[in-house]
């Protein structure tokens, strides 16, 4: 790795990984984006309308919480919880829509799609669409649908149209696939509002700066209370956008450990998970070139995990590079590691976790213990777990626990 | 002269429009997709379009959508896609075969392998819907490297100033996808179509072909006023589709492919 890590190119390209491999009828559509994003990050009048948005409206700065009965149960390194479930909306999703909402708006746009898996994201761009008046359309697949109730209700009291996906397993793949569909046709008026560091370029790296406040506040968050950085810094990883707002503040703090937490399911050797770095080959897919899960001929795999949220066959390209640079570890945890962590996390610490977060905080579970307790360790809380409820009782119900 | 070359030329001498007709392979099975691909030719398919199955087709339609994934669910790949190609070859020396799809299957076979064995099985040309003229390097140069026609996708928003950059290495012939949509949705009107033509007449001398949303013999007629050839998919693989069994899938679709093709060789430019 060179010493500052300046990623993607003009391209797109993350070495490797990234780029924009779209259908024609989008490359001109999404240069102008990238036009337009380029001019905005660097207006002061939309930095500053995107500040005050993230203060007075999402409620940042979210709080690092010293974890202190958590780190007690651990016996090792210093556990800190970086509380982005405390946002509006209950996740870092809406860090992201804000952001991409203003840009909309500066680019005229009339109408928002998005696509979502566990439908955070689809809440977050339904309630930033109803902030700013305009009507929002989001594609969800029949599973999730399904599994995840609650949040299909606020998007539709928040004016949003949830519109089911029915092709493939009905999950976030399928969604995007559909999402993509619906673009293609409505280029004119429309605004594709992507919820994770994935798709083509500029959007692994729009998303990723519009959630690199999470990073930015740790490091500072961090100095303040303990002096120096931090030691080690986890997060869970589904297309991965929590994990990149936390991790790229940090990348060229060399000694800073990045972990990110892929969604084992019922095991990596398994056909059921979602691992794509730990599992998956480098391939293409919805825009960029990525580790995805595939077959021997090329053909896409579903994903599986409990949270709906980490379902997902492929991982943003960034992700990509920075495990082949070595520069951040990947790892993965089965769905029961994850629920055992939700419930230790639930009864320790008084917070009830999303399952995508409980994946990070299950390895956090296991690697604290051995660690020194002068070593600091942040783990992203991405979400809040109330949308979780039907899966958690679900599977209590089922292992009689 | 390549295949596709010689086609377009052997057309403009008659002054007539090419018949491109669009169907996936393996759809629904093997041996009835090579059957009806053998078969194309005499029906009046000037040029064929072969779609390669590939699980999470963006771009396309339902109708196409679900023909990838009776074939994969069948065991098409690619490998047998090619198969398929070379046994074509076997009886037809002439008719061009363009294949059709997404980079991912291709990338995963490995495009060295897979520009080599195409051009030996006899394709003589590609459509990758997700890889832009940007993506040059990724399969169009080593698939023209062998000799295989790399042809670009045109649409409506691709306006004058990208022309250049999106025909750039283009070669066989230039399809343009008259409606800014996935396949099999609606169609453009002649007013708008002419417009294209001059337009990208403009930017290229290669011949120009256009589909999407042409799906009866009376459009065919209209879109071949006005193109060098025109592309009809959705609608042949919806025959299959809706067919009872395998035998009237194949009667179904050369049926409606003699219509087109009358529909299209009727009117002398």
């Amino acid at each position: 790795m060179s010493s500052t890590y300046n990623a993607p190119d003009a391209k797109g390209l993350f070495g490797p990984f990234g780029g924009r491999y779209v259908a024609e009828t989008l490359m001109p559509l999404i240069l102008d984006l990238d036009k337009e994003y380029t001019a905005a990050k660097n207006d002061p009048t939309f930095l500053e309308e995107l500040a005050y948005f993230q203060k007075d409206y999402v409620g940042r700065p979210s709080p690092l919480y010293f974890a202190e009965r958590l780190t007690e149960y651990c016996g090792g390194a210093q556990i800190y919880l970086k509380r982005e479930e405390l946002n509006h909306t209950g996740a870092h999703k809406i860090n992201n829509c804000i952001g991409q909402i203003l840009l909309a708006k500066r680019m005229g746009k009339t109408r928002i799609i998005a696509e979502t898996g566990a439908g955070m994201h689809g809440v977050a761009s339904a309630t930033v669409a109803a902030r700013f008046g305009l009507p929002c359309v989001v594609y969800m697949g029949s599973t999730d649908i399904e599994r995840q109730q609650a949040n299909v209700f606020r998007m539709k009291l928040l004016g949003a149209e949830v519109i089911p996906v029915q092709s493939g397993t009905g999950t976030l793949k399928d969604a995007m696939n559909e999402a993509l569909r619906d673009w293609v046709t409505n280029v004119a008026d429309t605004f594709y509002l992507i919820g994770t560091v994935a798709g083509p370029h500029p959007y692994p790296a729009m998303v990723r700066d519009f959630q690199s406040v999470i990073g930015k506040e740790t490091k500072q968050q961090m100095l303040e209370k303990q002096g120096r950085l931090p030691d080690s810094v986890v997060a869970c990883v589904g297309g991965g956008s929590n994990a990149m707002g936390i991790f790229h503040p940090f990348i060229n703090d060399k000694d800073v450990q990045l972990i990110g937490v892929e969604a084992g399911g019922h095991g990596v050797n398994t056909d059921k998970h979602a691992a794509s770095l730990t599992g998956g080959k480098p391939g293409v897919l919805h825009g960029n070139r990525t580790y995805l899960l595939q077959n021997s001929d090329g053909q896409i795999i579903d994903a599986h995990s409990i949270s709906a949220g980490l379902d997902y066959p492929g991982i943003g390209p960034e992700h990509s590079w920075l495990h082949e640079i070595k520069r951040a570890e990947y790892v993965s945890i089965n769905d029961d590691e994850a629920m055992e962590a939700f419930q230790t996390c639930c009864r320790l610490e008084g917070i009830i976790p999303a399952l995508e977060s409980a994946h990070a905080l299950a390895e956090v579970i296991k690697r604290a213990p051995i660690l020194p307790k002068d070593h600091l360790m942040v783990v992203n809380l991405s979400g809040r777990g109330d949308k979780d409820m039907q899966t958690v009782m679900s599977y209590i119900k089922e292992h009689q626990l | 002269m390549s295949r596709i070359k010689n086609c377009f030329a052997k057309l403009k001498q008659q002054n007539q429009t090419a018949l491109v007709t669009f169907l996936t392979a393996g759809d629904p099975d093997y041996q009835t997709s090579l059957s009806l691909l053998q078969q194309l030719p005499s029906a009046g398919a000037d040029i064929v379009e072969l779609g390669m199955p590939f699980t999470d087709p963006m771009a396309d339609g339902p109708t196409i959508q679900k023909a990838s994934l009776r074939a994969l669910a069948n065991g098409q790949n690619l490998a047998k896609t090619l198969e398929m190609v070379t046994a074509f070859r076997q009886q037809n020396q002439t008719t061009p075969i363009v294949l059709m799809g997404y980079f991912n299957p291709i990338h995963h076979y490995g495009v060295e392998r897979f520009s080599k064995d195409a051009a030996n099985a006899g394709v003589d040309g590609l459509i990758i819907v997700d890889l832009p003229a940007e993506h040059d390097a990724d399969l169009c140069t080593p698939a023209q490297a062998v000799g295989i026609d790399f042809i670009r996708l045109t649409t409506p928003t691709t306006d004058d100033k990208r022309l250049p950059q999106a025909l750039n290495n283009s070669s066989g012939f230039v399809y343009y996808v008259s409606v800014a949509g996935i396949t099999g949705a609606g169609s453009a009107t002649e007013e708008q179509i002419t417009e294209a033509m001059s337009r990208l007449h403009r930017h290229t001398a290669l011949p120009i072909c256009v589909g999407f949303g042409i799906k009866t013999p009376e459009q065919a007629t209209a879109i071949a006023k006005l193109a060098d050839g025109v592309v009809v998919g959705s609608a042949l693989v919806s025959q299959i589709e809706q067919a009872a069994s395998k035998e009237q899938a194949v009667d179904a679709v050369l049926k409606l492919c003699n219509e087109l093709s009358t529909a299209v060789k009727q009117l002398k430019k």
